[in-house]
């Protein structure tokens, strides 16, 4: 599987980009140890100018490449948290949808229809809104948007192997129906809902950095969202504040498309010469 | 003679098969006895395997009733119905299809050890291994994936299964019908034996008169969801009434009933 990755030049560059923006965010308190919401120099320093402040520095002094680099933190954890949490959530609630059937299922996709009518950062945005920005709750409300599409491909799932032999053997044992579901049927129903995945995570990425640029985020931790929006009051006379987190967070979201475009492809190549 | 262990009695499931509806079972009656084989042989869609599953309450059916060792089985749900399970197991026909993908031996021994309260989690590695020669498999069958295992390896790995909450009745839904012929007649040996160590009964659903003549006591014969003819062995397979019976005797091609029936 791994070989099959590197085998496709997706699967080289997305993990490439991962790598190096994980080892950056792993090691942003090595590399910046100071908080990078602190005054660090000059305002408004144009980058490549000073070398110790590499890409520049804001409006109030602050360094960008520290931002850049403390900010890849807040995207790689809020992305894959919000995604893993909506992946959880679709997968249980769609495998008790498709295994129950009957009024479980209908109730439960009526619930995941009215979550799918509203436009997903919509719902972020009321939630954050409400609950006030920390970064559970940013997690939260990301994940509130997105867990309906894996939810919708468990069940879809879980509909074809509930009829399997083996299901019928579990109950003919008398195990109880949600051990059967989620012990036994669940794990048989994940591949595609994993495959689903970098989508998630790259709408992820970018939900976080919308709310943060509409002031949503955490004030208290750097994001490129938040980041851009700094930057806009001073987009004519500084573009660079804008534009160099904005281009961090096109990297990051290709990044994750391209793995997880790689990660399509070496499974269904090794799918392919089994 | 004592109430027989499995009385199912006007047993009617109807299935929607696009605008038409199929009577799969239509008012089915039989008894099978404690200790028993009854063989259910039929042609292909005769609803043998609906109605195996209709005792097993794996689908519900429309009609009738199921009393099986003093109980109402139809009565049952829940909790009540999950122990009662234990009583009453099945080996499906598809040794591939019967188990998670994913399960190794051990963890498929367990499941019923630990559901029926029959092994405690320490005793458990021990009543797998002996569930596993009571099949005539190595004890060490129990760390290997069922997926690594042989079609006959795996149907004796589902009929320790079925035998491990010492049940009082077995169903065997075509269960060596898909196995070769040498396998096939080792696992009608195994069952043989097992039925005379535990006196367990069995409901033998099938369609080969082979199988019937070495493992079965009774047989009953199905035709378009109903039974068309009861009796002992000799009876329905040497002097068979029905056409249905008589059908399925001709196409026996190793049977000397055949020069008359055709």
């Amino acid at each position: 599987m791994i070989r099959r990755l590197f085998a496709t030049p997706e699967g080289i560059a997305g993990t490439a980009i991962l790598v190096l923006l994980a080892i950056t965010a792993l090691s942003a308190p090595l590399l910046f140890p100071r908080d990078p919401l602190s005054i660090a120099g000059p305002a408004l320093l144009r980058p490549f100018q000073d070398p110790a402040h590499l890409l520049g520095t804001d409006r109030l002094g602050r360094d960008v490449l520290a931002g850049l680099v403390h900010g890849a933190r807040m995207s790689l954890a809020v992305g894959f948290a919000a995604a893993a949490a909506a992946l959880f959530v679709g997968a249980v609630v769609g495998t008790i949808a498709g295994f129950a059937g009957g009024l479980v299922d209908e109730a439960l996709m009526r619930v995941a229809e009215a979550f799918q009518i509203v436009p997903g950062f919509l719902l972020a945005l009321a939630f954050v809104s409400i609950a006030g920005p920390s970064l559970a709750v940013v997690v939260a409300a990301i994940a509130l948007g997105a867990w309906t599409g894996p939810a919708r491909v468990a069940r879809a799932e879980v509909l074809s192997i509930r009829e399997r032999d083996y299901v019928a053997a579990n109950r003919v044992v008398g195990m109880h129906p949600l051990e059967i579901a989620l012990r036994e049927v669940l794990p048989n129903a994940l591949p595609p809902v994993m495959a689903l995945s970098s989508v998630i995570v790259a709408g992820a990425v970018l939900t976080e950095a919308a709310l943060s640029f509409l002031g949503l985020g955490d004030p208290n931790r750097v994001t490129w969202g938040a980041m851009i929006a700094e930057g806009r009051a001073v987009l004519r006379s500084a573009p660079y504040l804008s534009i160099i987190p904005g281009f961090a967070l096109v990297v990051a979201v290709v990044g994750v498309y391209l793995f997880g475009e790689g990660l399509v492809e070496a499974s269904t190549s090794r799918r392919r010469y089994l | 003679m004592s109430p027989p262990l499995l009385s199912v009695a006007g047993l009617s499931k109807r299935f929607r098969r696009g605008d038409a509806m199929i009577d799969a079972v239509s008012g089915v009656s039989l008894d099978v006895h404690a200790g028993e084989t009854l063989a259910l042989v039929g042609p292909s869609g005769s609803g043998k395997s609906t109605l195996a599953r209709l005792i097993l309450r794996l689908i519900e059916p429309d009609a009738g009733t199921i009393r099986f060792d003093g109980l109402d089985l139809l009565s049952l749900r829940g909790a009540a119905l999950r122990a009662a399970r234990a009583r009453l197991q099945m080996v499906f026909q598809d040794p591939h299809a019967a188990f998670n993908p994913r399960a190794t031996v051990a963890r498929v021994l367990a499941d019923p050890l630990r559901i029926h309260g029959i092994a405690t989690r320490a005793e458990r590695p021990a009543a797998i291994g002996r569930l596993l020669e009571g099949v005539d498999l190595p004890a060490s069958f129990a760390a290997r994936a069922v997926h690594d295992l042989s079609g006959g390896q795996r149907q004796r790995v589902a009929i320790a299964r079925a035998i491990a909450p010492a049940p009082k009745l077995v169903v065997l839904d075509e269960a060596v019908s898909a196995l070769d012929v040498s396998t096939r007649r080792r696992i009608l040996a195994l069952l043989a034996d097992l039925q005379k160590a535990h006196g367990i009964a069995y409901l033998f659903v099938t369609h080969d008169l082979a199988a019937v003549r070495l493992i079965a006591h009774r047989v009953a014969v199905m035709d378009r969801g109903a039974i068309v003819e009861t009796g002992s062995v000799d009876e329905v397979v040497g002097n068979p009434r029905s056409a249905t019976a008589r059908a399925l005797v001709a196409a026996q091609p190793r049977l000397p009933a055949r020069s008359e029936a055709t």
